[in-house]
């Protein structure tokens, strides 16, 4: 578009070539067409997803009024913050410990906390079940919310170590000089890590546990794997009802759960944005 | 200032087969303005952190006030430490900051209060109370570092090379302000640093440390003028160093001979410097060398030994106030010389290219051993 701008084009302005447009706008085609689609019939008046019949909202009071798909929402939102909960305690003490204690075989913990990141899902998947059935026997037929339990903890297993990941990252570029001053100043081991270290590490701890929210909000496979006829999850509920059909309550009840990743991830990432991270001294 | 408030007692640290600090014993006297000096890697750093408590001594004994620290934590020390990166807390403002020291301890709030607007108004920081430390400038953090270690009422303040993040002027300014600082608030000052300015302008006492040891502890004056050996002669300010050997010694006076200089005559205090035999080393100071034009006749006060050389000059560096002139003798040694640029026309007399008389006094000349 050099023809449109006054100014010539500097040697990185790859954004200002137009074949460069076209691609990227080819790929965001691709990537948002379908999410696109999804929520455009989710207000569409027709019961199929084909042709556009006129603009309507009683597809969310549809979805709204579907117990067993609210149930599993409540399921889902449960498990989440639960999991969410117990993952970012454990994963923070995890990061803490690797990165300021001095142990034998710290880097085979280390390997050993990030395996769940790159296991495949469907392996992570059937590991649970076989646990859970035959191991343990956990039961699913407990009262609400301890049926959750088996999910809630295979949820656990997999989303601390993104925690643990992103609090070491933050903490690998801390001053150990401020906890030094700090313990100079009079403070305890216990105070330096209150006053001192946790605050730094707060931006990558929000970060890590609305990732593991998102993480354990959406996640089908290992829930699929983990989950009795009672204890649906949203994704799992969401699968069901597509089986039969593809209708615009799924779009709708979809469309609420896009929602929510997107605005959690968003807030994710402006908490690990670097100009949130404190100038150093 | 007779008692020892620091005594460092054979103290090693190791760090597997490497000693950073090997057998180290000094004594900082109380309100003392005391440096550890030296370069690099020459175990001034830990032998501080060890004061301060971040590392213990693999062997010896640090006491501090008369007690023995080895089992104690830092944060029961009575003694401050300002870090070379000031280490101001980023999420506390500069009030927080500096009461924090007193936060932590249980101080009551009105007392840490009235303590930090004190400390703060020591090192003129009164107005940015409320400032959090990404809104102030190096020198400033460096005050809130000092302010918040002095609201400590340390016995002892550790400072851990405290100028070299400063740029030239502000680090000049500085020097001063620590130096008035410290004679102000009447507590002991232990710097490490590298600079050899800093620890000139601003010690009472400096040791000079290298490979892990002490080499020598004086006063400015003292290591300056009479430094122990070679290494301390080279490291504090400029020297010329001409390779010689001890042929005799009479009265108090010793006989080298150099291929430079030829037979020179030095007197020698007959001090606690030593004895000299075979190799030893001559010194000269830049600023303690007269130059003159060959042919220009050279007015020596009678009754004073001077030695002479000659040579010319090869290259010239002007610093306003003075010029460095570096001049090759026959044999080739170079040799820097000072001149103070008192006149104007000082400039003008000479030139890269001239032929130079040199001579200096007999007794400023230093006999060093290796």
């Amino acid at each position: 578009m050099a023809l449109l701008s006054r100014t010539r084009l500097e040697p990185l302005e790859f954004s200002r070539r137009w074949w460069l447009r076209l691609y990227v706008g080819a790929i965001f085609l691709m990537l948002y067409l379908p999410i696109i689609t999804l929520i455009a019939f989710s207000f569409n008046e027709s019961k199929r997803n084909i042709v556009w019949r006129g603009f309507t909202t009683k597809w969310y009071w549809k979805a709204w009024n579907n117990d067993s798909l609210i149930d599993a929402f409540v399921n889902s939102i449960t498990i989440a913050v639960i999991s969410t909960a117990i993952s970012t305690i454990i994963g923070v003490m995890l990061a803490v410990a690797l990165w300021r204690f001095r142990f034998p075989f710290k880097s085979a913990y280390e390997g050993l906390a990030a395996l769940p990141i790159v296991v495949p899902e469907i392996c992570m998947g059937v590991a649970m079940l076989a646990f859970f059935s035959r191991v343990t026997g956990f039961p699913t037929d407990w009262i609400w919310p301890l049926n959750l339990s088996a999910i809630t903890v295979a949820h656990i297993a997999f989303s601390f170590p993104f925690v643990t990941v992103i609090v070491r990252s933050r903490l690998s570029g801390f001053n150990m000089e401020l906890a030094e001053a700090s313990q100079d100043l009079g403070a305890s081991e216990w105070q330096t890590f209150w006053n001192v270290i946790y605050p730094y590490m707060k931006p990558g701890i929000i970060a890590g546990a609305l990732l593991a929210f998102t993480l354990s909000l959406d996640d089908f496979v290992v829930t699929f794997f983990t989950s009795g006829p009672d204890t649906l999850t949203f994704p799992v509920k969401v699968y069901s009802m597509v089986r039969f059909s593809v209708t615009p309550e799924v779009n709708a009840a979809s469309t609420v759960l896009i929602l929510i990743t997107v605005v959690t991830t968003l807030f994710a990432m402006r908490f690990q944005s670097p100009d949130k991270i404190e100038p150093e001294n | 200032m007779s008692t020892p408030i620091i005594s460092i007692r054979e103290v090693t640290k190791s760090f597997g087969r490497l000693k950073a600090v090997d057998n180290v014993s000094l004594d900082v006297m109380t309100n003392e303005f005391f440096a550890l000096l030296g370069p690099s890697g020459c175990g001034k750093t830990t032998l501080l952190r060890m004061i301060a408590g971040f590392s213990n001594p693999t062997s010896g004994q640090i006491l501090i006030d008369g007690q023995d620290m080895v089992s104690i934590t830092p944060d029961k020390r009575p003694v401050n430490m300002v870090f070379q990166s000031y280490a101001v807390f980023p999420h506390m403002n500069v009030m927080r900051n500096v009461g924090y020291g007193l936060e932590v301890t249980g101080v009551a709030k009105p007392d840490i209060k009235k303590r930090a607007e004190q400390a703060l108004e020591r090192v003129g920081l009164s107005d940015f109370t409320s400032r959090m430390p990404d809104q102030l400038s190096g020198g400033q953090r460096q005050r809130v570092a000092l302010a918040r270690a002095l609201v400590k009422e340390p016995k002892v303040l550790l400072l851990d090379e405290p100028l070299s993040a400063l740029d030239a002027k502000l680090r000049e300014q500085m020097q001063m302000e620590l130096a008035g600082l410290q004679a102000d608030v009447g507590v002991t000052f232990v710097i490490v640093t590298h600079d050899q300015d800093e620890a000139l302008s601003m010690a009472d006492r400096i040791a000079v440390m290298r490979d892990g040891s002490v080499d020598q502890i004086a006063s400015p004056g003292e290591l300056y003028e009479y430094p122990k050996n070679r290494f301390v002669a080279d490291f504090i300010g400029k020297v010329n160093l001409i390779e010689g050997e001890v042929t005799g010694q009479k009265g108090d006076k010793i006989s080298i001979t150099t291929e430079m200089l030829g037979k020179v005559a030095i007197p020698f205090g007959g001090d606690d410097r030593g004895e000299f035999n075979g190799n030893v080393c001559l010194a000269i100071r830049p600023e303690k060398i007269n130059i003159s034009k060959s042919g220009v006749s050279k007015n020596h006060p009678a009754g004073k030994d001077y030695i002479e050389s000659e040579g010319k000059i090869v290259d010239w560096a002007y610093y306003g106030d003075c010029s460095h002139m570096i001049v090759a003798s026959k044999n080739n040694q170079r040799f820097g010389v000072v001149i103070q640029n008192s006149r104007r026309d000082s400039v003008d007399a000479l030139d890269i290219g001239d032929d130079v008389n040199l001579s200096w006094l007999a007794q400023d000349t230093l006999v060093l051993n290796d």
